[in-house]
């Protein structure tokens, strides 16, 4: 086996769901040398409150990120296109269910 | 765009307030700063385990043994915060671990002091936790994304801590007369570190210039330690304990308690590694750190065997 | 099942859950990384968890005006009954693991067996441990596989603690008169159920870490009657020391 190195493991980012049905939030990170252990230190780090029903973990290097020179390009356009938004529409007064 | 401009830009972020996040346009001075103030920081949590954890074994209750291994352990969960928060700078926490082993990172001298009966695991839980949260409430509105984030995680979690050790004082306080004799003792040797806590007269901090420019430190040394003291003082009272200041006093004018001169000779000694347990400290945590190399590497070799597979 | 029999067992149940909390509160700072230093430490709450909810039962069941505390804190060697196992020291991450992952074994099958007794106290115990407990096994067994199949060192020092520790696990499934009374009532499995329970599931373990299981020449016995290693009367000093050092004060 060649030589194995001193670290601390692995950056893992973890992802805490804190009621079914909820979206998975960034909580922060772990250090892990494998999966099993990654989900367990979250578990120990994050959830010691009762924080969350579920979780995710995922290695730092495996994210993509928009880089924030490019957030112009990135995110302005959607912000032209008012008709995704509910409030762009006028309705008729008495209207049920929308 | 040169590197003149893009700093104009930046300060213009701060000065509207803005939040700084990992991958932003920074100024290199900023994330220099940044890195030795945060990891300075989360190395004080973990060192901060030592002192406290030196009374788990001897916790003279189920409840006080439960309350302060619960206590401790926040502890490393705090330090895991910030260093998960400063190597969002691109640092790697075997290069910060290894900066505080070369004397390169310091931690709070607080800790360089030693836990000598049960009453400290009042005082300090009640005064360095509270000196603790009022500096990181403070620093809630930190510039930095990550760092004002795990500010806001730990506050939420320290209260407990601070509540935790003025429990053990008011029960000392009104208990045997050794248990009163234990616990104002504590408040005597705890209490002027306490204050050193909040460092230096500002005037006399040379950091503090870009601190404050960068909205890194929101206020400044002296003014939080004057709150500290103003919200401190009827505590003790309240318990029937003496804090160990003959200068102290209540200030009608100012609406502040006037407070004692702080020894600086004493504050500097220590800060620069005269304390009587900096070289404890440092040895304790550098020998978890050997003693755990094999581990690390066993886990290390775990998982190249099964991606190998 | 009689009172007084009862709270024995609760005292029995309680010390090893109490002495493995002291011994996993004693590695507080001390982890090989920052990670696993916070979950060593919950374990130990875990246990420090079930061993307060025991010693307060035994010592309302007693009836003598004795309180956990009492129990924990101003007993005598000779009158704890916790297994010799758990007394034994952290010589080093593979000690203090095997320890606890056999003992996390062990307290699986008590739990289970204790969440559907009658005593709807044990068996509150038992529901919130059986869960706590699984979470135990799973961590340690995890650093079984790791230290066993890791390095060359880490392989030869976990083999070192198993082979150490092997003498201490025949205690697990002794019987005793009070062990009968208790599988009588249900409370308990018997000892020849709990050794091959122990057996299959530790060898499994250890094979798949790539250990292998001592041969047993000799298992230890006593601590149901009170006899210890030499390390319980070290660990209690310290852990009862400011109760005896001011016995009128109150903490």
């Amino acid at each position: 086996m060649s030589e194995v190195k001193d670290t601390q493991g692995q950056l893992w980012e973890v992802f805490i769901q804190t009621k079914k049905g909820l979206p998975f939030k960034h909580a922060g990170s772990v250090h892990a040398f494998d999966k099993e252990m990654a989900i367990q230190n979250a578990r120990d780090l994050y959830t010691r409150r009762g924080e969350g029903r579920g979780m995710w973990v995922v290695p730092a290097d495996a994210i993509v990120a928009v880089d924030p020179s490019d957030d112009e390009s990135f995110f302005d356009p959607s912000n032209d296109k008012i008709y995704r938004h509910p409030t762009f529409y006028e309705l008729p007064e008495g209207i049920k269910n929308m | 765009m040169g590197a003149e401009e893009l700093d104009v830009l930046f300060q213009e972020r701060i000065d509207a307030n803005e939040k700084i996040e990992p991958r932003d346009q920074m100024p290199e001075e900023y994330r220099k700063h940044l890195i030795r103030q945060m990891s300075q920081h989360a190395h004080s949590e973990v060192i901060g385990m030592q002192p406290e954890g030196n009374w788990i074994t001897r916790a003279p209750s189920l409840r006080a043994k439960k309350i302060l291994l619960a206590k401790v352990q926040d502890e490393a969960g705090h330090g895991l915060y910030i260093y998960s928060a400063t190597e969002t700078l691109g640092i790697s926490r075997e290069e910060l671990i290894d900066r505080l082993h070369q004397g390169k990172a310091k931690y709070a001298s607080i800790f360089n002091y030693p836990a000598l009966s049960w009453g400290d695991m009042g005082a300090i839980g009640w005064l360095v936790d509270g000196a603790a949260i009022t500096n990181q409430v403070s620093l809630q509105k930190t510039s930095y994304g990550p760092y004002a984030r795990s500010m806001v995680k730990i506050c939420m979690e320290e209260s407990f801590h601070q509540r935790q050790g003025y429990e053990i004082m008011a029960q000392m306080a009104k208990g045997t007369p050794e248990q009163k004799e234990m616990a104002q003792d504590a408040l005597d040797r705890v209490w002027w570190p306490a204050l050193m806590m909040f460092g230096p007269h500002d005037s006399d901090s040379p950091r503090t210039g870009n601190a404050m420019k960068w909205k890194i430190k929101r206020e400044s040394n002296d003014v939080l330690r004057q709150r500290f003291i103003d919200k401190t003082v009827s505590q003790a009272e309240l318990i029937g304990l003496t804090i160990p200041d003959p200068d102290l006093k209540w200030n009608e004018e100012r609406g502040s308690y006037d407070f004692g001169e702080i020894d600086w000779d004493e504050f500097w000694s220590v800060v620069k590694g005269g304390g009587p347990c900096n070289i404890k400290r440092l040895n304790h945590h550098k020998k978890a750190h050997k003693d755990g190399e094999w581990v690390r590497k066993a886990a290390a070799a775990y998982a190249q065997k099964q991606s190998k597979n | 099942m009689e009172r007084l029999d009862l709270s024995k067992f609760c005292i029995r149940l309680g010390d090893s859950c109490l002495i493995m909390a002291h011994r996993q509160s004693e590695m507080c700072s001390k982890g090989p990384f920052l990670e696993e230093d916070i979950a060593q430490t919950n374990l130990g709450l875990d246990l420090l968890g079930q061993a307060e909810a025991l010693l307060i039962y035994a010592a309302k069941l007693e009836g003598n005006g004795r309180t956990a505390d009492d129990l924990a804190f101003r007993r005598p060697e000779r009158e704890f009954y916790n297994f010799m196992l758990t007394e034994q020291p952290n010589t080093d991450f593979a000690f203090a693991i095997v320890r606890q992952y056999i003992m996390a074994l062990y307290l699986t099958k008590v739990y289970e067996t204790l969440a559907k007794v009658e005593d709807e106290t044990i068996s509150g115990v038992a529901l919130k441990a059986v869960k706590e407990i699984a979470y135990h096994e799973r961590h340690l067994g995890m650093w079984v596989k790791r230290l066993g199949d890791g390095t060359n060192e880490s392989h030869d020092r976990i083999q070192t603690a198993v082979n150490e520790l092997w003498m201490f696990v025949g205690e697990l499934y002794e019987e005793d008169d009070l062990d009968v009374k208790l599988q009588e009532a249900g409370y308990a499995i018997s000892g020849e159920e709990m050794k091959a329970y122990l057996m299959d599931k530790i060898s499994a373990q250890l094979a798949d870490a790539t250990l292998s299981v001592p041969e047993s020449v000799y298992m230890t016995t006593g601590s149901k009657k009170g006899i210890h290693t030499e390390y319980l009367g070290y660990m209690l000093t310290e852990m009862q020391y400011l109760q005896r050092a001011y016995p009128d004060a109150k903490w």
